[in-house]
């Protein structure tokens, strides 16, 4: 039996996330690899859309990626409120520039998809709205969270945008069916076959496999400095190696 | 294979403004977070690094002081 409660202070977690962020890196690069030469070389042309439908490869695993990393965050969030832990806000903290960019790129990609197929970079529509939502909720986040000086209060303060927050995310999931929307449904469900080739699946699936690993090395890189910033006057963090000449 | 020739893959069927400036600015957003992590890693270390060095001139000056 692991005790989880001894990872969850910043000075046993804080040379675990330096052992692992490396193995994270390289499996991210890996399925990126294996997932980009399926997206280009091996799946087909699409019937409809020819060769502008490519940008699924990177729509669809950004977006799902920007909702999932919002979860953890209020996962986090949860953990935090309930047991008070310090590591909690440290790593939602780590973790909401990733998200962030994932919503942007997920906003992104879909405008230059939504030009050529729709006609229209943008329309008010309710994936795309929602979506946006997200987007400017990990900004407050950021907004809030590093505006206020005290780190406890601030994760405090940003645990509680997590947790109301991630209201939005079933929102974004359900807006397709929901609402009458220019979005096209979910291509992949768990209750039905997927609607699309077997390799265009499986070139998504690397890529969000590939996002995936990359946001887990980030977060642990980025808590790192987290745990640096704030505990710079602890004692273990003065016998560090790295801390001595 | 999809590609008869390089200019065709870059082509992308006439999506190549879209389906490139999709792929481009993905990685070149996530080299960028990559190097900004790495620059706030090696500051704090950095910055960190000087003030234990600092704390510990102080304590040996103090102890030097003592009769």
């Amino acid at each position: 039996m692991i005790n989880w409660f001894k990872f969850a202070s910043p000075a046993s977690f804080y040379p675990l996330a330096g052992k692992l962020w490396p193995w994270f890196a390289a499996l991210a690069t890996a399925f990126c690899a294996a997932g980009l030469w399926i997206s280009f070389f091996v799946a087909p042309t699409d019937f409809q859309q020819g060769e502008g439908y490519r940008i699924i490869f990177i729509h669809v695993p950004a977006s799902w990626m920007s909702m999932f990393i919002y979860c953890v965050m209020a996962f986090w969030a949860a953990i935090g409120i309930t047991f008070n832990t310090r590591l909690s806000g440290m790593m939602s903290a780590a973790l909401a520039p990733t998200g962030a960019l994932f919503a942007f790129l997920s906003l992104w990609t879909g405008a230059l998809w939504g030009k050529p197929m729709w006609g229209a970079w943008w329309v008010w529509d309710a994936r795309l709205t929602s979506e946006l939502i997200l987007f400017f909720l990990y900004l407050g986040y950021i907004a809030l969270t590093s505006a206020i000086d005290d780190p406890r209060r601030a994760d405090k303060a940003g645990a509680i945008v997590a947790l109301v927050g991630v209201v939005n995310v079933p929102i974004i999931y359900f807006s397709v069916k929901w609402w009458n929307t220019l979005h096209q449904g979910a291509s992949v469900s768990l209750t039905k076959a997927p609607s699309m080739a077997t390799t265009m699946l499986w070139g998504m699936l690397l890529m969000a496999l590939a996002f995936w690993m990359y946001s887990i090395a980030m977060s642990l890189y980025r808590v790192r400095a987290i745990i640096l910033e704030r505990e710079h006057h602890a004692g273990w963090v003065a016998e560090l190696p790295e801390m001595q000449r | 294979m999809n590609w008869g020739s390089a200019a065709e893959f870059f082509a992308m069927g006439g999506y190549g403004l879209y389906v490139w400036g999709s792929f481009g600015v993905t990685f070149a957003a996530l080299l960028i977070e990559t190097q900004l992590a790495r620059k706030r890693f090696a500051d704090t270390r950095r910055l960190l690094r000087r003030e234990l060095a600092a704390d510990r001139e102080a304590l040996n000056e103090h102890a030097s002081r003592r009769p």
